[in-house]
């Protein structure tokens, strides 16, 4: 078995030592692959460069507090704010649309201001406080804003929407809501493909006017 | 997008140090880079976050020189009461880049970094001197009609994008910068550079250096300013074309003038002629009309920018119009 150790690769079941077929198995699968792989290889499969190589690239912790509830991850540097919402904490109201910052489906709000979470590296947020559509209800209570998306039918088939709301909160608490010119300049980075605008307008509207806290 | 290392610098010096690797690359606000980042563009081994430098400061010196941190945030500046109050043009320029989402991540040293939004630049599979110097330039004969119409060369004819860097550049700014070797300073119309042989650099940032603030001598412009942005759609696209105009006007007599156009050259296009031929003319349409014909001397279009021949010009005088209160 010295062999075996010598030649060990990560991902390879050193444990089952007892299976001897599977252990010829694995040998002889190693040799044939030895003997097909250039020296310098060998010798940075011998010196483990590959792993060392992995480990630069290996996860980080971060900490997020999304909606009110405390995270500790571990993700790739390379993993947007984004994809670590939707596919590891399960939160997929937050919607992916062109992923370029160029339609914002992805809008989240961190530290209370309103960003694109798809250009937002998860690693760069640790630390920080994150709301998402799922955070703007009080249990069963909708927020103001999503009542009124609901009333003036700001959207058709609704996937812009996640985006539009955390947007339109924004833009009230910004207080760029004041006339409706100003509300479609700042609702801009907000693109709605159903054209639902000028309902969108109105319940941003309707919100501001009623004065009620966002 | 390609793995890439990730580390946080917390003294300048740290991410001085680090940007001097090849394959480095500094990340801030990250709204350009990362995009560029996932198309491919661009696929840094390493990448040094500094937002936690103290960079993102706004003050005001006794000269009356405003004085932005490299890291503040384009909404942050264009929300400022100084910045508002000293110098409404770099205000009302932010306002007109992005969208409001972009602008709570963009930093201004990252404004200034952005880069050009060039088609062929983006698609890697076309030819682009810029991306890949000696492989030719795919908007040269191809759809040029976001393309520059001053400063271009026959290896590239891409623009630069950003409505900020053209009212910093009329209002004289000045870009602070530390290297290996301290800091230098680098007056804002020799930050950018025209492409010549070389599109593959966008500024005369030495290798290894940082942007760590910008400043703006004191003017008397505030009441006359304006930035005018042509586009597609009335918010968040790209300049056709853009103007940053900034006026001293004393009994209806322009004293002084700052203009720079955007969408227009691989840098901020100021126009040193054009300002000089105001001084001295009354403030009206006509005397607009005058300068913007010599604002486009040396204008060359390619198959389809032609209209920006036309257009430039016509929003030159209507910034003009607004600076100087005729609208």
């Amino acid at each position: 078995m010295e062999d075996e150790k010598d030649y060990a690769l990560p991902g390879f079941d050193t444990e089952a030592k007892d299976n001897s077929r599977r252990n010829f198995l694995k040998q002889s699968t190693l040799l044939t692959a030895v003997a097909l792989t250039p020296g310098t290889a060998i010798k940075a499969a011998d010196m483990r460069l590959d792993e060392k190589i992995a480990e630069a690239f290996e996860k980080m912790p971060i900490k997020l507090e999304v909606n009110g509830v405390a995270h500790s991850l571990s993700v790739e540097p390379r993993a947007t704010l984004l994809d670590i919402l939707r596919e590891q904490l399960d939160l997929t109201g937050t919607k992916k649309g062109c992923d370029h910052g160029q339609c914002g489906a992805c809008t989240v709000h961190i530290d209370g201001h309103r960003v694109n979470s798809c250009l937002t590296l998860g690693v760069m947020a640790s630390g920080k406080k994150i709301t998402t559509i799922e955070g703007l209800a009080k249990g069963d209570e909708l927020h103001p804003m999503q009542e009124a998306f609901l009333k003036h039918d700001g959207f058709q088939c609704g996937y812009c929407t996640p985006g539009q709301i955390m947007s339109a909160v924004a833009c009230i608490r910004e207080g760029h809501a004041n006339s409706e010119m100003e509300i479609r300049e700042y609702m801009s980075g907000n693109i709605c493909r159903c054209g639902a605008y000028p309902n969108i307008v109105n319940a941003i509207q309707e919100v501001k006017e009623g004065a009620q806290a966002v | 997008m390609k793995a890439f290392q990730y580390t946080r610098a917390t003294t300048q010096q740290s991410a001085i140090d680090a940007i001097a690797k090849p394959g480095t690359k500094i990340i801030a606000g990250g709204t350009n880079l990362i995009d560029l980042m996932k198309r491919g563009v661009i696929a840094p081994d390493k990448l040094v976050d500094i937002n936690q430098l103290p960079l993102n400061s706004i003050s005001v010196n006794k000269l009356g020189h405003l004085h932005i941190g490299a890291l503040a945030l384009n909404s942050a500046v264009a929300e400022a009461n100084l910045v508002k109050d000293l110098q409404p043009l770099l205000a009302m320029a932010l306002n007109a880049g992005a969208s409001p989402q972009l602008r709570n991540m963009a930093t201004v040293g990252g404004n200034m970094m952005q880069r050009t939004r060039c088609a062929y630049f983006y698609d890697t599979t076309m030819p682009c001197n810029k991306r890949e110097p000696g492989s030719g330039c795919g908007a040269i004969g191809g759809y040029s009609r976001m393309h520059a119409i001053f400063g271009a060369s026959d290896k590239c004819i891409a623009v630069h994008p950003s409505d900020m860097c053209v009212a910093l550049a009329a209002l004289d700014a000045t870009v602070t910068v530390s290297g290996r070797k301290g800091q230098r300073l680098i007056p804002f119309t020799e930050f950018h550079r025209l492409p010549g042989e070389h599109p593959e650099m966008d500024n005369t940032l030495a290798p290894g250096e940082l942007i760590t603030g910008i400043s703006i001598p004191h003017n008397n412009f505030a009441k006359n300013s304006y930035y005018l942005k042509i586009r597609d759609r009335q918010s968040y696209a790209f300049a056709l074309t853009s103007v940053a105009a900034a006026l001293e006007i004393s009994n209806g007599t322009i004293k002084q003038a700052r203009l720079a156009m955007g969408g227009v050259a691989h840098k901020p296009w100021r126009l040193f002629d054009a300002e000089k031929a105001l001084v001295g003319k009354p403030a009206t349409e006509e005397s607009f009309k005058q300068v913007a014909e010599i604002a486009m001397q040396g204008a060359k279009a390619y198959e389809y920018n032609k209209f920006k021949l036309k257009l430039a010009p016509a929003t030159l005088v209507e910034a003009l119009k607004h600076a100087a209160g005729l609208v």
